[in-house]
């Protein structure tokens, strides 16, 4: 191996991209540590809290392109209180002072300031691609800030995020000479747009690949837009609502026709059904669509679009579709991969709009359905065994049963057993989210059966600690493990302590566990950081006389290799 | 059984629900436990902007009201409030109406069943379209403001926003329009 020079070996390297490889790369010898090192272009840190800019930079000095984690998952659902961390400024101000020519920056559940954009926008001349997901903290003024002085921007990717609308401008800080836009995707501002600067920012951008609009753009500016970039693979609409302009309807339609490259549909955020119509011409080729924000169009209309998507391999949804809708799907959409039915009752206990036969429908007729995401309001043991039997091929298997702790509808049995039927057959499942009446049963069958399991999210399931216990010792693979409302405490908190060290991190919420029990851990485990995240302020936990049987609120613990971080506020307690 | 051993389990639920609001207070903690699951940002524990007032609503489910948890069901608060929003509408919940202003391209929708009096409204409206009315007085009117709101009533005609009693106003509003410009001198400035 080492009869090759390093530049050779370097170059075989090129073609290892993926993290777990070049992980693995790296352990081989010395040399090979050595040269991974120096070549590797894009890293990913699931963990921003894990490692710090200054190690990130020792080791890796030559990198291109940073994925950036903050927040666990559970703040998605608002369980995270505002202020708890995930800080991009002291990142972007290290890799600035340092020679990093860093050219793409992804940042999920992070927060995110103008100032921390601004110099972004400054630091690095070859910057290209900006990714954020679910972040906040910032405003338009700093998207003009990176519009203004990127002059290689390619991908400005806004999803989901918290952002400060200050009102349109930020378009027209893109130069007039600026011309290498690929990406844009603007979808979660909430106020008005420059319509003008956005028409001619896209007349000027001859490789736009993916155009994602807010609501504030109306029809006609999309048919427009639409003219302008025919070339487009991944549109996001926006705004159809109001004025039924029926030549505005034309002009779209003609629009639409000459886009023979689009792939991917998306947005329809206030969407008038008439003009769903308009895009049926390019269903044929679509391979992407997402509805799952039109709650205004009545499910028959979004099955009048689908019966034309023959070629869909991901469709994210809304429960309006119903089960018959979803036949429809299963017996038009083939090539389907992923599914994602989305809740439009969020209460529970409204009509049934998708039960578990559009599940079992969807199973039967998508043979490679891989990846699924189902709200619904009721479930059966037979339909998960009959769906694992049809599609042992889940990777990500995530069922969501909108009431807490709702057994078998048809047995009153908990869903142990379907849950049980799934693991066991689908052998690549790598995330699994359970739901409905579970004991400690299922947990056993998921540490017996789920060797590849790497996330799983529990809610008001389990027992006794036995259930906890059964997944720390079975899912040998286990990276990200999120429980809330469930009977666990110490004892399978604190029984293997090392295996967290295998993890990427560990949330336990309204659980069981205590506030003694998360000391110990601490000490047994300084590796780790363990968060004891309490929103009440005067509840000063450690003046208490029963602190060591304290219940703990909220409970964050994460392998680290920088000790306790700095900027926790305080309403977090690391231990 | 079944039944009591889910109402149980709800009771249970209730003891260990996380609360924003301050300790102590029961009505505070329940608005502030509905806004939190209806809640577009996770940042403020009261939610201040128009956007959080006009998605918490004021959602009176037809059947049995359920204890309301925290990140229940785990749906993210920015699809959410697109969900709760129309959902209202749907169920006739709320007093959808659609406002507009002269200049602006696209119209807004808000529930007018949110706001307790004129004030609160006219501060949401400022806020969604980013502009000031300055105060209403009734010899004046809108003093010196370029914008002036009015609304189209049961009868098809256009008023000014202020002149009738709240509840009057709430139940005859069809839709509003805040005028701009010359147009809105003839009403409001009492020039």
């Amino acid at each position: 191996m080492n009869y090759f020079p390093d530049e050779v070996i370097e170059h075989v390297f090129d073609f290892v991209t993926s993290h777990k490889d070049r992980h693995s790369i790296s352990l081989v010898c010395k040399s090979w540590f050595k040269i991974e090192r120096y070549s590797r272009q894009n890293v990913f840190i699931g963990n921003c809290y894990a490692i710090n800019p200054e190690r990130l930079l020792r080791r890796f000095p030559c990198f291109k392109s940073l994925t950036l984690k903050g927040k666990p998952h559970f703040a998605d659902f608002n369980l995270v209180p505002h202020g708890w961390g995930g800080f991009v400024q002291p990142w972007i101000e290290a890799l600035a002072r340092s020679r990093v020519g860093l050219e793409e920056l992804r940042l999920k559940r992070m927060v995110v300031t103008d100032e921390s954009l601004e110099l972004l926008s400054r630091s690095f001349v070859n910057f290209k691609s900006l990714v954020l997901v679910s972040c906040e903290g910032f405003s338009t003024d700093g998207l003009a800030s990176i519009a203004s002085n990127c002059r290689h921007l390619q991908d400005l990717d806004l999803q989901e995020n918290e952002i400060d609308d200050h009102r349109g401008q930020w378009l027209s800080c893109f130069p007039e000479t600026y011309t290498s836009l690929v990406t844009l995707n603007f979808a979660c501002l909430e106020g008005e747009t420059n319509l003008v600067a956005l028409e001619r920012l896209v007349a000027r951008s001859p490789n736009l690949r993916s155009l994602k609009l807010n609501r504030a753009v109306p029809l006609d500016a999309l048919a427009r837009l639409m003219a302008c970039a025919p070339q487009i693979v991944d549109l996001g609409v926006g705004s159809y609502e109001d004025e039924q302009d029926s030549e505005s309807c034309l002009k779209l339609q003609a629009a639409i026709r000459k886009c023979t490259s689009l792939r991917s549909l998306s947005g329809f955020l206030e969407a008038a059904p008439h003009c769903l119509s308009a895009f049926h011409p390019v269903c044929h080729n679509l391979t992407s669509l997402n509805l799952s924000y039109a709650a205004e169009i009545h499910g028959s209309h979004l099955i009048k679009l689908i019966e034309h998507c023959k070629k869909l391999q991901r469709l994210w949804i809304l429960d309006s579709i119903g089960d018959k809708g979803l036949e429809v799907v299963a017996s038009t959409c083939k090539e389907l991969q992923e599914l994602r039915v989305f809740p439009t009752d969020l209460q529970g206990g409204g009509n049934t709009a998708v039960t578990e036969d559009g599940l079992v429908a969807i199973s039967a007729g998508c043979p490679k359905l891989h990846s699924i995401l189902y709200f619904c309001q009721q479930m059966t043991n037979a339909a998960l065994i009959t769906v694992a039997k049809n599609c042992p091929n889940f990777i990500r298997f995530r069922l969501c049963i909108l009431e807490p702790h709702k057994p078998d509808h048809v047995t009153s049995q908990p869903l142990d057993e379907g849950f049980g039927a799934i693991v066991q057959a689908c052998k690549n499942l790598k995330r699994l989210s359970v739901s409905g009446l579970l004991t400690d049963q299922v947990f056993l069958y998921i540490g017996m059966y789920a060797t590849e399991l790497e996330m799983l999210s529990i809610a008001f399931a389990g027992d006794t600690d036995k259930g906890m216990l059964y997944v720390l010792n079975g899912c040998k693979k286990m990276r990200k493990l999120e429980i809330r409302d469930s009977p666990f405490g110490d004892a399978a908190l604190l029984a293997d302590v090392n295996k967290y060290e295998t993890m990427r991190s560990l949330w336990m919420s309204s659980c069981e566990v205590t506030l003694g029990g998360c000391k110990r851990l601490a000490r047994k485990a300084p590796w780790l950081n363990v968060e004891i995240i309490n929103e009440n302020d005067n509840n000063r936990m450690e003046e208490n006389g029963y602190e060591g049987r304290q219940k703990v609120d909220k409970l964050y613990l994460y392998r680290t290799v920088v000790g306790t971080r700095v900027d926790a506020p305080p309403f977090v307690w690391i231990l | 059984m079944e039944n009591v051993g889910v109402c149980d389990e709800f009771v249970n639920l209730k003891a260990t629900e996380l609360r924003l609001g301050l300790p102590g207070t029961e009505d505070g903690g329940e608005e502030e436990r509905q806004k939190v699951s209806c809640c577009k940002s996770n940042k403020r524990a009261f939610p201040e902007t128009e956007k959080d007032i006009e998605s918490t609503g004021k959602t009176k489910p037809a059947s049995p009201p359920k204890a309301q948890i925290v990140g229940w069901p785990p749906v993210r608060s920015y699809r959410k409030n697109n969900i709760q929003t129309k959902k209202n509408e749907s169920e006739g919940q709320g007093m959808y109406v659609k406002v507009s202003m002269d200049g602006a391209p696209y119209l807004r929708k808000i529930d007018l069943t949110v706001y307790k009096q004129y004030p609160e409204l006219m501060k949401s409206l400022e806020n969604m379209f980013k502009f000031s009315v300055g105060e209403y007085c009734e010899r004046e009117r809108y003093k010196g403001s370029e914008f002036v709101p009015t609304y189209e009533d049961k009868d098809g005609d256009w008023m000014l926003v202020g002149d009738v009693p709240w509840e009057m106003f709430v139940s005859s509003c069809k839709r509003l329009r805040i005028m701009k410009g010359s147009e809105a001198k003839g009403l409001g400035c009492g020039v």
